[in-house]
């Protein structure tokens, strides 16, 4: 079989996509192929939405002065760009595009568990998101993307209610999504196919889940309690009533530090199935990598008061978090020793899929490695409320899972598409993104150390250069960002065709037809070795 | 999804097309509702660390707050809902034995305790209203601190709330249970949906049971008329 033979090829004529037509063939669809690319719609729109709030933002920002907006339109501007980053694009964004369209290819089953529940999951996420979009349009909210209480609860005008619902409503997709994948992984793996032969992004995605199982509820409880404190004064929360502001800060961070998890999680399966495809490796030391997915959705659970070292949190209980923190180190630095380690010895080549791989261990570590600065009690007393958390969370949210989240989307074009992406605009972008980032967020590093607040529309002037430096890089960013959503969509009719497995890959997924049928496999595989076991003479023809 | 056809007609006939068999598809069934239960408990887990949180900061006022509560009405709740449990357990049981008659019987004595449960919880929260002792309406109780006592009601209300909320969920799910039952859809081969219902109605009770101690005898003795 020869790539170039393949290329010639029609796309195959029974697809998931070309199966049925028209609109209602899309909204009521129970392929969670289709309902992958629902979410990618969605998912890509929330995307540009954020990211017009930060492009404005870092505006603001160019000038010490504030002279493009007002400070109360800018406290809106983070707190909107916030929520829907994190509620409406990081968190679903892998799980629910690339987990959709994955979890049961690679585990050889035809579609995941419940269907019809995985479809209700995105008209669920849909139907919170226009309630946020409702409150972003109906004069935006201003708390911040945390809600504190008892600013949320009692003293903010903007429309925190309608945003409050529509990110609990948005946590129960989270909520199905978690329970379909992790149902789907128990009971429909191919015959063969044990726990241990089962690629590392679906380990991921497992530990994911448990967050999204565990986790998310909470979040969805404490949600529910500020809009009752809002709506009805309920009193949890208040003061006046004997309720305890600090309260709303511990349950807020039981889910949302596990939630910075769901978010890198994920990113890090696909980076180790991307590094090892195109190393030609196997994942040097399987089981610790995959272990270590379990280990960190399980410590995240046991860290969130590193979040309160400031807000009035017993100094033992600080203690106590801190030293928790630093376990979170062990697993991931797990990780990434072992993909360098997959690296050594392997036949590596640059793709753009490896490009964002190699571009996210870079980035994590820095982001992973500042993680531990402000996980130090002493540290994070100077650097609280300052732009270097800022900097930190955006090397991780950012710098990891966007870039393994593109990464991910360019290895398996090809198979939700049929078709490739131009290699070389794909390139192109990806080390645009790489440089628009580091010169947006390393700056930010320096001016939170000096002592430059977050959530300020104004700065002292001695703040400017660095500031320049971080919106010029921002303006790259953004170039990079548009690129890929111009050449991907071209690619969807006038790419070349791409044959079933053109990198070549090991996993069940490689194995059926690009596009997939609707059933996913004309023969239901069978799995007879571990996974990545690459061989050389395909090595050869790629 | 046009091959669904072809392809489930080699199986079963309530057997969906992804699964490989009817095993598979009943342990996914089983493992869904479990899972989606341990989801559950974290939700009610919100309001219970809320509760326990103020239960320790101001147990006197808590104390005398659940003295208010009519615990003869909270104890024939709790009977009411351990025989619906058990009304429950029978259900399923005919269920795997193919007993459509019982099944149907005891699904519907299931629903008529659940709605008995619901009918007296709907009495008590009248006689809050009538005592001025729902938070936020002209709220006023008796030698206790107003408004600690309230922050008690208000959770009261939450926990009993959603648990409430969750049984009318449960009421209607049995109510389907019965019409598909009624249109022969169980059999002994499959009666996954009554099995997994059965699951959620029995959580549903064990809330039930954590919260009956909790709101209204905890501190009793101490807090004596």
């Amino acid at each position: 079989m020869s790539v170039t033979a393949e290329r010639q090829l029609r796309l195959p004529k029974e697809n998931y996509l070309t199966n049925n037509y028209g609109i209602k063939s899309w909204l009521l669809t129970g392929d969670h192929k289709r309902i992958a690319l629902l979410y990618l719609a969605s998912i890509t729109f929330f995307f540009f939405i954020g990211g017009f709030f930060a492009t404005v933002i870092r505006l603001e920002l160019l000038t010490p002065r504030g002279d493009l907006v007002q400070a109360s339109t800018y406290n809106k501007l983070f707190t909107m760009h916030g929520i829907i980053m994190v509620f409406f694009f990081l968190i679903p964004g892998i799980p629910a595009v690339l987990g959709n369209f994955l979890v049961p290819l690679m585990v050889g089953a035809r579609d995941l568990a419940f269907p019809r529940l995985n479809l209700a999951s995105w008209y669920i996420f849909t139907i919170g998101g226009l309630f946020v979009m409702y409150s972003v349009l109906s004069g935006g909210i201003d708390t911040g993307w945390t809600f504190y209480t008892p600013y949320s609860s009692q003293f903010s005008k903007s429309s925190v209610a309608a945003a409050v619902v529509g990110i609990f409503i948005t946590g129960f997709s989270s909520i199905l999504t978690g329970l379909n994948f992790i149902v789907t992984i128990h009971t429909m793996r191919a015959p063969g196919l044990t726990w241990f032969r089962l690629p590392l992004f679906i380990w991921s995605t497992y530990a994911t889940s448990m967050i999204f199982i565990l986790g998310t509820p909470v979040l969805a409880i404490t949600l529910a309690m500020v809009a009752l404190e809002r709506l009805a004064h309920f009193g949890i929360f208040d003061p006046t009533y004997g309720g305890d502001p600090l309260l709303f800060q511990h349950l807020f961070w039981f889910y949302s530090h596990p939630a910075v998890y769901i978010m890198v999680l994920p990113a890090m399966g696909v980076v180790s199935e991307l590094v090892a495809t195109f190393s030609r490796h196997r994942v040097f030391g399987y089981k610790f990598v995959a272990f270590s997915s379990v280990a960190i959705a399980v410590l995240g659970f046991l860290v969130w008061g590193h979040h309160m070292f400031v807000a009035g949190m017993s100094v033992y209980a600080s203690l106590l978090f801190s030293f928790l923190s630093y376990f979170v180190a062990i697993p991931s630095a797990v990780k990434v020793f072992n993909w360098t380690a997959t690296l050594y010895k392997g036949s590596v080549s640059y793709d753009t899929p490896m490009l964002y791989a190699l571009g996210f261990i870079g980035l994590f570590v820095i982001g992973g490695m500042t993680g531990l600065f402000v996980a130090a009690l002493g540290v994070d007393i100077h650097v609280t409320d300052t732009y270097f958390v800022v900097a930190h969370f955006h090397y991780i949210m950012v710098g990891g899972t966007v870039m393994a989240y593109l990464g991910g989307i360019h290895y398996w074009w090809p198979k939700i598409t049929g078709r490739l992406y131009p290699e070389g605009w794909a390139r192109l972008s990806a080390l645009i993104i790489f440089v628009g980032f580091n010169l947006t967020f390393f700056p930010q590093f320096m001016l939170g150390y000096l002592g430059m607040p977050r959530r300020y529309y104004e700065y002292p002037p001695e703040y400017q250069v660095l500031n320049v430096f971080s919106t010029a890089g921002a303006s790259i960013l953004a170039v990079g960002y548009v690129l890929p959503l111009i050449y991907l969509l071209w690619s969807m009719r006038y790419g070349p065709i791409a044959g079933p497995n053109p990198w070549p890959s090991t996993g069940l997924e490689w194995q059926t037809t690009s596009p997939p049928p609707t059933d996913n496999f004309k023969v239901m595989p069978v799995v007879t070795e571990d996974p990545y076991q690459f061989k050389p003479e395909v090595a050869q023809i790629g | 999804m046009a091959e669904t056809d072809t392809l489930t007609t080699s199986h079963s006939v309530a057997l969906v097309h992804q699964f490989d068999d009817p095993q598979q598809q009943r342990q996914a069934g089983e493992l869904g509702m479990w899972v989606f239960l341990a989801t559950e408990v974290l939700f009610f887990g919100g309001l219970f660390a809320a509760y326990t949180v103020y239960r320790l900061a101001y147990p006197d006022v808590f104390a005398a707050a659940s003295n208010e509560l009519d615990v003869r009405l909270g104890f024939v709740n709790t009977l009411v809902l351990i025989c619906s449990s058990f009304t429950m357990a029978t259900a399923v049981y005919n269920a795997q034995k193919g007993n459509r008659k019982f099944l149907i019987v005891f699904l519907c004595g299931t629903v008529i305790l659940g709605l008995v449960f619901l009918g007296i919880k709907a009495v008590e929260y009248a006689q809050k209203f009538e005592h001025h002792l729902v938070p936020g309406l002209h709220f006023r109780m008796e030698g206790a601190d107003q408004s600690k006592a309230q922050l008690f009601f208000s959770l009261y209300f939450a926990m009993t709330g959603l648990h409430a909320l969750h049984m009318i969920i449960g009421a209607g799910m049995i109510f389907v249970l019965i019409l598909m039952a009624r249109k022969g859809r169980f059999s002994t081969q499959y009666h996954t949906p009554v099995e997994v219902g059965g699951l959620y109605w029995h959580f549903v009770d064990i809330i039930w049971i954590f919260l009956f101690p909790l709101l209204y005898l905890l501190g009793r003795s101490t807090a004596g008329h």
